[in-house]
């Protein structure tokens, strides 16, 4: 389903870095599955030619990979990034994570990622292969003849049904047509939740991070977590890992998390996305900017670089922790 | 006065250049405020992340309060500025995942104002004593 194809970046690709421009392209590749695209650094024109993919499943953002393979490799390094990565990068920026001069970056639009949950859905496990054909998704699976065929705007990811912007925030070249930012629904959900009952909530969250397996794949992931030691690997935090049914240290893990990176969360939601439990964490990311532009004015993490987050920033009429629910029930 | 089984834990951040003195002068004024606060002294409110709190309920606290100066009044000039922005956040998450509101306040109080202090920690003691224990935030492994 993504205008724009695999070839136009295969041969950007090939192009700079035969000119030299830059030494090393941080691309997808084919993981173990044909879903499982994988972050990978190629530096062969012939690796580019052979294993670089570019498909509904290439969700994965790269800008947080910036911050160790400036750091490791020589030259410039080549990034692709969708408008929505482009936020991550300027906030990496604004917190001076890698070095821009060694980062050549090229937006390219994205038409939304797939899903792989809501794939398996339709066509169950077993997937051998999947294909594209204009709008739609073409899965084999080791129990069909034929290939199953989902129409790809029906397996959209949530954060791309709530795409807020199309258009890049930082970029040296662009290719394609630019987006504009998008008024999306993103705090639908946040809301209805707001308004249900104390108890309800306790219950959805209960029930829904008591499936957490503390993989920390949502941390690992999240450009705004690039601290090198965490608290969550600390073996004396009493929070290091999983208790078995311990619903304080999900709590602990859930809320610490998502505090660690508020103001500083681009919403680009990598951690809904790699959550293997389906816990839909950007509710609690949004629930912290959903605060923030009603307490403070309205905010976006990465916007620009440079820009203040909030929770480094002050007026001295913010409203005061005992007026927050004033005018709110539940 | 009403006798009740239930004894809540609070816990209470003062930082040291306001509300400790606060706590200090209401002591110094026999003002009669709960035996189970806990005052934890900081040297800001600000010192006080988001962890605190929760790793006070970890531990068994029915309640945590955070008292600083007041706005305009640290001793860090700002420090209680970030807090206010930190708390107001933390406490609606909180809120947000259903745990109850009244068990976490911020509560701006001078080193003159003894009478304030204990004032505050009986009302919060008895808000937190009407909400029983803290079951929501509990940690099992930390029960002795
Ligand atoms: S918390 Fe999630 S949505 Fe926010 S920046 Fe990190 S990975 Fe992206
Ligand atoms: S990715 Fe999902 S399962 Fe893993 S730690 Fe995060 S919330 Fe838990
Ligand atoms: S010193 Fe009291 S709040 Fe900063």
């Amino acid at each position: 389903m993504q205008k724009i194809t695999r070839d136009v970046l295969v041969s950007k690709a090939i192009s700079l870095l035969e000119d030299g421009n830059v030494s090393h392209v941080l691309g997808w590749r084919k993981g173990e599955f044909d879903y499982d695209i994988t972050p990978s650094v190629f530096s062969e024109k012939e690796d580019i030619e052979n294993n670089f993919v570019w498909n509904d499943f290439c969700g994965a953002n790269f800008s947080k990979y910036l911050v160790q393979k400036t750091r490791k490799l020589e030259g410039k390094i080549l990034v692709f990034l969708k408008p929505c990565d482009t936020y991550s990068f300027n906030q990496l920026l604004t917190e001076h994570r890698f070095d821009r001069d060694n980062v050549y970056a090229v937006g390219i639009p994205c038409e939304g990622m797939a899903d792989i949950s809501k794939v398996k859905k339709i066509c169950g496990e077993g997937i051998s292969s999947i294909d594209f054909d204009g709008d739609n998704i073409l899965v084999n699976t080791v129990y069909e003849d034929a290939p199953i065929v989902i129409d790809a705007k029906s397996v959209l990811s949530e954060r791309c049904i709530n795409c807020k912007s199309k258009k890049h925030v930082a970029f040296d070249e662009l290719i394609g047509e630019e987006g504009e930012i998008i008024e999306s629904g993103r705090f639908d959900e946040v809301e209805k939740l707001e308004k249900m009952t104390p108890d309800e909530r306790f219950e959805f969250w209960q029930s829904e991070l008591s499936k957490c397996i503390r993989c920390n794949a949502c941390r690992d992931v999240c450009p705004a977590c690039t601290c090198e030691k965490c608290v969550f690997d600390n073996p004396k935090s009493g929070v290091e890992n999983k208790a078995p049914a311990n619903s304080f240290e999900e709590k602990m893990f859930h809320i610490i998390r998502a505090f660690h990176v508020a103001g500083r969360c681009t919403d680009c939601g990598e951690c809904s996305r790699v959550c293997p439990q389906d816990i839909p964490l950007h509710l609690l990311n949004r629930k912290f900017i959903k605060d923030i532009d009603n307490f403070y004015g309205e905010y976006q993490a990465g916007a620009e670089v440079g820009s203040r987050a909030p929770l480094v920033d002050y007026t001295t009429e913010d409203v005061e922790p005992s007026d927050i629910f004033e005018g709110r029930n539940g | 006065m009403q006798v009740n089984e239930y004894k809540p834990l609070i816990v209470a951040f003062c930082c040291n250049w306001c509300s400790y003195a606060g706590a200090d002068l209401a002591g110094n004024n026999r003002l009669n405020y709960p035996a189970d606060v806990k005052i934890i002294r900081v040297p800001c409110s600000c010192r006080v992340n988001p962890t605190f709190i929760l790793r006070a309920f970890q531990k068994g606290a029915d309640g945590v309060i955070l008292c600083g100066c007041h706005p305009g009044d640290c001793h860090y000039t700002s420090g209680n500025y970030y807090t206010r922005r930190r708390m107001s956040l933390l406490f609606s998450m909180l809120d947000y995942l259903g745990i109850e509101r009244e068990r976490t306040r911020v509560e701006w109080v001078s080193a003159a104002e003894g009478a304030k202090f204990a004032a505050t920690m009986n009302d919060f003691a008895e808000k937190v004593v009407a909400l029983g224990k803290n079951k929501r935030l509990e940690d099992l492994r930390c029960k002795k």
